[in-house]
């Protein structure tokens, strides 16, 4: 039991981690850090650094939390512990 | 019908309806009255969440900032909706499974302390009071704009049906009622973004329309603008930053942190039946959040390019030479909508240089080029200002759109600031009645009694919310700026580390959270003057003006919450570590198994 509640812990810790990696990589790496970079190629009329700090951000962000409510989900019924 | 009659029957209906759902939703249990008994779905939830959190701000001026701003705006756009993944993933579901009524509650009990808990209620109380003001002010504009009345019998209003809904309601009547608001507000933010999103660039989607060509030419709207904008002097649309990359990335940190650790938001996800609930209400919430968030840069880009469209018709929808005399929009040939917005005093003309037709340009530009242009042309500085709030409420008139579609913004404006003051007003009460009151003060008090304390704090901050927004304190306009750092620099971190670190105590978890909002309050009130009191500034003591490393004080949150985190580790590692019991609480709080419904038991 101890050691599965671990095993439960480090596998959500995973799945937290990598989604803030792509979280802070879309809105501070794409949108700000490497805004001015992407700026030179072009999504339709937006310039890139632009449109990820103004609308794609925004996008990723929505589909990180539905992708974060599946895969927790998976790892709830992986370690038995989720809801009746 | 006259346009006063539209709006008059379009913004009572929806009041109407407020008051419906709030008859139908009384709140007979204290679980009710806090966590609207527990059912509330992920989906409706989500609305909720939405008009709780989009508010007077978010529909009247986040559209014009971005205006404004240009790129810099997205900062707004990323910080208030990335805080939802932060809120998603870190806090809402744990805090759900804890399932109790209040964030201060959480705080008091996983850090085994009353004295926790209280630092948390003042930080609630500072964050949401200050939040408030904004929220009773844009009632009160919204009403003198739109229904011909002062702003004050507008505030009056507002309180009435706040009360009615909130008082009786409680949590429950606010959720059902948000629903119904983020229906109006919604539907008043995007009806005239599409309309004028065709007019632009053909495509009703404003969202695409912003990435299209203007109608008839080969070039890109978002291009076109960068080349206008940089003729009048003001710095290029797509790439001008705010205040620099550092502190750019600094403040969208702030906000995000911010925007996870408000109490009012964090609130609603005690609403709902289950921890996979809470999961999904996030998402739920960040998509209906969402539609407003990706719909305002279009809105701030082409309300910008119909602005500039209107002074200088043949630069923008041709190749006009914007210094040639001709180019420029004759004062008297101004359409009605600028002389109906000159009444309010949000938009002025001055002739500088008595030519009778507008300049509208930045004269305070450095680039020597644009300035001998300037001069060359015979101007004689900026003619026009405009506020920024223009760009959203008279979007519809801009665009020639019709009265209903006015009347539409009216009712949406209203629902926005209504929404989000009833959900700081619900995290004000139960704060009061349920974390002073029962928690400190009267813990043997009875159900029935603690519902009436609910709703007896609930009507007195009422009165106190409508009083502040009556006689704003002059430190009105910086007071969202607090609230963002307090959250982010106090609560946040606290209720993050109950959750991550099984290790950390009563003793680190509150001095981090008074050194952290310490911090932060000190740097905002060096600019700002303590408590905001003008003639307290004391920025030159700090080595003037943003000197920590360029940051500006609404940008300080983040580096609150470093200090928070800093000093709650090494305190916690001088001290002795938590009980067993509250190690083993941690540990349940962690899995979703055995949810229960939400509760007040101590």
């Amino acid at each position: 039991m101890e050691d599965s509640a671990k095993a439960y812990w480090s596998a959500t810790l995973g799945l937290l981690t990598k989604i803030l990696i792509v979280w802070f990589l879309v809105s501070f790496g794409a949108g700000i850090l490497f805004a001015p970079a992407l700026n030179s190629i072009h999504l339709g009329g937006y310039p890139l650094g632009f449109w990820f700090a103004q609308q794609g951000a925004m996008y990723i962000f929505i589909a990180l939390i539905f992708y974060y409510r599946k895969k927790m989900g998976e790892i709830d019924r992986q370690f038995d512990v989720h809801e009746e | 019908m006259e346009l006063q009659t539209t709006i008059y029957l379009v913004v009572g209906a929806t009041f109407a309806l407020y008051i419906a759902i709030a008859l139908w939703a009384r709140a007979g249990t204290t679980s009710d009255f806090y966590a609207a008994g527990g059912q509330v779905g992920p989906v409706m939830n989500g609305m909720a969440i939405g008009a709780d959190w989009m508010s007077a701000a978010s529909f009247i001026s986040m559209a014009g900032l971005i205006s404004n701003m240009g790129y810099g705006g997205g900062l707004f756009l990323m910080g208030w909706t990335g805080g939802y993944v932060l809120l998603a993933m870190l806090l809402a579901p744990y805090l759900r499974k804890f399932g109790k009524f209040t964030v201060p509650q959480f705080i008091g009990d996983r850090f085994y302390s009353k004295s926790a808990s209280t630092v948390a209620v003042l930080c609630l109380l500072v964050a949401s009071l200050t939040y408030i003001i904004g929220q009773m002010t844009g009632v009160g504009v919204a009403f003198s704009r739109f229904l011909g009345v002062t702003s004050e019998t507008g505030i009056y209003v507002g309180m009435g049906i706040v009360f009615v809904y909130a008082v009786f309601g409680g949590m429950k009547g606010i959720t059902y009622t948000q629903v119904a608001q983020y229906c109006v507000l919604i539907s008043a933010y995007i009806i005239p973004a599409i309309f004028i999103s065709i007019q632009l660039t053909g495509n009703p989607v404003p969202q695409l329309g912003l990435g299209s060509n203007i109608v008839g030419q080969d070039v890109s709207l978002l291009h076109k603008l960068d080349l206008v904008v940089s003729d009048l002097g003001f710095a290029n649309y797509t790439t001008s930053d705010a205040g620099g990359m550092l502190n750019m990335f600094v403040y969208t940190m702030s906000l995000m942190i911010g925007t996870a650790g408000l109490p009012h938001v964090i609130m609603r996800f005690f609403t709902v039946p289950t921890v996979a609930a809470a999961r999904s209400s996030a998402g739920w919430a960040l998509i209906f959040i969402g539609l407003l968030y990706t719909t305002a840069p279009a809105v701030a880009a082409m309300a910008k390019t119909n602005l500039l469209r209107t002074i200088t018709p043949g630069v923008v929808m041709g190749n006009a030479d914007p210094y040639a005399a001709d180019s420029q929009l004759v004062y008297a040939e101004r359409p009605d909508w600028m002389k109906r917005w000159e009444k309010t005093g949000l938009l002025k003309w001055e002739d500088k240089n008595g030519d009778g037709r507008i300049q509208y340009y930045n004269d305070k530009s450095k680039n020597d080029a644009f300035k001998a242009k300037a001069e060359g042309a015979g101007w004689k500085g900026n003619e026009l200002t405009v506020n920024a709030d223009i760009i959203v409420l008279a979007n519809p008139e801009i665009a020639l759109l019709p009265d209903w579609v006015i009347a539409l913004v009216a009712a949406g404006g209203l629902a926005a600031a209504l929404s989000t003051a009833a959900g700081l007003l619900m995290a004000i009460s139960a704060a009061i009645s349920h974390d002073l009151i029962k928690n400190v003060f009267v813990p043997d008090i009875s159900e029935k009694n603690e519902l009436l304390a609910g709703k007896i704090s609930m009507a007195v901050a009422i009165v106190i919310a409508g009083y502040l927004g009556l006689n704003p304190p002059g430190f009105a306009a910086g007071t969202v700026a607090l609230a963002f750092g307090i959250a982010a620099s106090s609560l946040f971190p606290a209720i993050m580390m109950g959750i991550f670190s099984k290790k950390m105590n009563k003793e680190g978890a509150i001095s981090g959270m008074l050194a952290g909002l310490f911090v932060t309050l000190f740097y905002v009130f060096a600019a700002k003057g303590i408590f905001f009191i003008k003639g307290t500034e004391y920025v030159d003591l700090i080595g003037g003006p943003n000197s920590f490393f360029g940051i500006t004080p609404e940008a300080f949150g983040a580096i609150g919450a470093c200090v928070n985190f800093a000093v709650a580790f090494i305190v916690d590692k001088m001290t002795p570590e938590p009980p067993e019991h509250i190690q083993a609480m941690v540990e349940s709080v962690r899995i979703p198994r055995g949810s229960g419904a939400v509760s007040g038991a101590h």
